[in-house]
């Protein structure tokens, strides 16, 4: 009947004593950190008694550590003596609420798993699709019902987003499009003049800036700006429950949040695209004067005599669709928000990458289209 | 020593801008107690609360928790300090993007250093004795009900198996099954961790079933504080209508009427 060494001396000490199982300072969640749980558990194969009268504190963990060592025990389970009345109830606590019995867990990792994960991601990709288009159906479909009743569209709201998505971003796409026509100008210019062909950079300015990059970056910077903006909005309204709280009231959420919204990118965005235009030509005119010596008045004249209208028609034609897009999808990425606050996030990037995206798939497509009709 | 109040508010004056909230208030809370907190709609419990666990400065007043003053120690003692009690919040506060089982386990990750599967046992038996199914422990908060996720953030405050919590209005909004459960919950789990209890509530039934006694604010301060019995007698116009009336009949607080 030799004492066996403590397995662990501090803060608890566990010590077999014959067929008793002693323990004895702080049984307590801090005590389980350092506590050698193996070797206890091995110990308490050999008891038929825990004895607990020398522990000075028990919380959960440590009675859950008990009724653990307890149930190592022989003859089916150990007896704990020695517990306060206070520490018998929560050690019986403890015991009615300890785990089920562990049910395997399923493997994972084969190839008909992986397959079927492929499969699942394919499946739930087309059914995004799917409800993208049915959104913009029902979009659509809304604006339909207002240009037959009037009286539905709420005009303070469209004014409202507006200002936010159009005046608001006037700064920074004059900024970035005059930037883009100074850039223009300037490289331009250096492969032009080796062949003395200088004042071709009108030319070269004006189709680039009209015809694509004006439009096409003015909808990347609102599809960040405000795509952006529109997901969040939405997406924490939903979130909070107020948008099923406006069906509940009978406010249709498509009527009062998205069509504003949309209508107000659609009206705005060939506005900021002209804005960009100007702005673009007019960087570009400045560095032709001051690097190449071109007057404003000859890029004037030759702006004015040599460019086909049809670059600044194929610009703008191209706005509205851009527009709709950045609206649509900013507004569907809000409404799929769920519960918690990481799919906000993660769906408001989706919607500012996925509306750039389309964005430049539909410029491709429009390019295309104005190949093949020749203009 | 076991006479030292665990809670020891004097003074207490809070305020936003220039509205005040509390003006002068006192509170003692004493070890091993339910304490329970009433009070009108925007009387302040909230406040307090927040004032006691060093969420929110108060303009004025000293707030000392197991000895030590809230306000005025170091970040070190204060991160020791808050680990001794646990809070749940009015309407659960659970993080949005965990699932109940990792609500459980956040605060042993962040302040201990326990093996994972010790973790999910302990937090597993946590989610038990609150009384969720066995399902819940890997939903979402957004995929529970409003009592769920109240059981959820009381498993989460008791995870350290702390000294005291702090409970903001945990039986509003429960049926009245759910709230009797939640109350019993309450105690037996007092009697069990040997827990103090802060307990804001405007449940008369919860008064009854699981506090030992009640503290009224009003007028921006603790009008009365003493046991139920005692506040049949206090006379004040808010008081008086609280623990007079139909309600408190009908929680037996009072003695019916005789007919
Ligand atoms: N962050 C805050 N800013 C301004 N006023 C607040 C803030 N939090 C609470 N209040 C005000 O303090 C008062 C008490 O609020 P609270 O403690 O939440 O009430 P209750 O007793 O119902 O819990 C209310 O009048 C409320 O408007
Ligand atoms: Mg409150």
């Amino acid at each position: 009947m030799s004492d066996t060494p403590p397995v662990s001396d501090r803060p608890c000490d566990v010590i077999l004593d014959g067929n008793r199982l002693r323990l004895a300072g702080h049984l307590t969640i801090d005590a389980l950190q350092t506590f050698d749980r193996a070797a206890a558990a091995e110990l308490a194969r050999r008891a038929v008694v825990i004895d607990i009268t020398e522990t000075d504190a028990v919380d959960t963990a440590g009675a859950w550590l008990l009724v653990a060592l307890a149930a190592q025990g022989q003859g089916g389970g150990a007896d704990i003596h020695g517990a306060s009345s206070h520490q018998a109830q929560l050690i019986d606590t403890v015991r009615a609420n300890m785990p089920p019995p562990e049910a395997g867990s399923e493997a994972t990792g084969g190839m008909t798993d992986r397959l079927a994960r492929l499969g699942g991601r394919i499946h739930g990709g087309a059914g995004a699709a799917v409800e993208l288009v049915s959104f913009l159906g029902q979009v659509v479909a809304t604006i339909g019902g207002i240009i037959l009743h009037p009286r539905r569209l709420r005009l303070t709201s469209v004014v409202h987003h507006c200002q936010e998505v159009g005046w608001n971003a006037v700064p920074i796409v004059t900024l970035m499009s005059f930037l883009i026509g100074v850039v223009l100008a300037f490289q331009g210019a250096a492969q032009l003049s080796q062949f003395g062909a200088e004042v071709f950079v009108v030319d070269l300015i004006a189709i680039s800036i009209l015809r694509e990059l004006g439009i096409l970056l003015t909808a990347i910077i609102v599809a960040g700006r405000s795509g952006s903006a529109f997901t969040a909005a939405i997406g924490s309204m939903k979130m909070r429950e107020e948008i099923d709280a406006m069906r509940t009231l009978g406010l249709d959420p498509v009527t009062i949040l998205v069509v504003p919204r949309v209508l107000a990118l659609i009206v705005m965005l060939p506005a900021l695209g002209l804005i960009a235009d100007v702005a673009g030509l007019l960087g570009g005119a400045v560095m032709a004067w001051v690097d190449l010596g071109v007057s404003p008045a000859a890029f004037q004249a030759r702006l004015v005599g040599n460019t086909d209208l049809w670059h600044f028609g194929v610009g703008m034609i191209k706005a509205p669709f851009f527009a709709l897009i950045i609206g649509i999808i900013g507004c569907y990425e809000g409404m799929k928000v769920g519960g918690n606050a990481e799919s906000l996030g993660r769906l408001t990037s989706t919607s500012v990458v996925l509306s750039i995206f389309m964005v430049i798939v539909m410029d491709a497509m429009f390019s295309i289209f104005f190949a093949v009709v020749g203009v | 020593m076991a006479d030292a109040p665990v809670i020891r508010v004097r003074g207490l004056v809070t305020r936003f801008g220039r509205h005040v909230v509390h003006d002068g208030l006192d509170l003692d809370v004493r070890r091993g107690e339910v304490l329970g907190v009433v009070g009108g709609s925007g009387t302040g419990k909230s406040v307090l609360l927040r004032a006691i666990v060093g969420l929110l400065r108060p303009a004025e007043g000293q707030i000392e928790v197991l000895g030590q003053s809230v306000r005025d120690t170091p970040p070190d003692a204060y991160r020791r300090l808050r680990r001794r009690w646990g809070v749940m919040f009015q309407d659960g506060a659970l993080f949005s993007s965990l699932t109940v089982r990792q609500n459980v386990e956040a605060p042993m990750r962040e302040q201990l250093d326990l093996p994972p599967d010790v973790m999910r046992t302990l937090a597993g038996i946590k989610v038990r004795m609150v009384g969720l199914p066995e399902d819940a422990q890997g939903k979402y908060p957004s995929e529970l009900s409003g009592g769920m996720r109240k059981r959820a953030g009381f498993a989460r405050a008791i995870a350290l198996d702390p000294e005291i919590v702090f409970l903001d209005e945990p039986t509003a909004g429960l049926d009245p099954i759910g709230a009797a459960a939640f109350d019993r919950l309450i105690r037996q789990l007092r009697d069990a961790l040997g827990l103090t209890v802060f307990l804001v509530t405007h449940d008369l039934d919860s008064l009854h079933a699981v506090c030992d006694r009640v503290a009224v604010l009003a007028d921006r301060r603790v009008l009365a504080i003493g046991s139920i019995a005692d506040m049949l007698d206090v006379d004040h116009p808010w008081v008086r209508e609280y623990f007079h009336g139909p309600r408190a009949r009908a929680a037996k607080i009072m003695p019916p009427e005789p007919a």
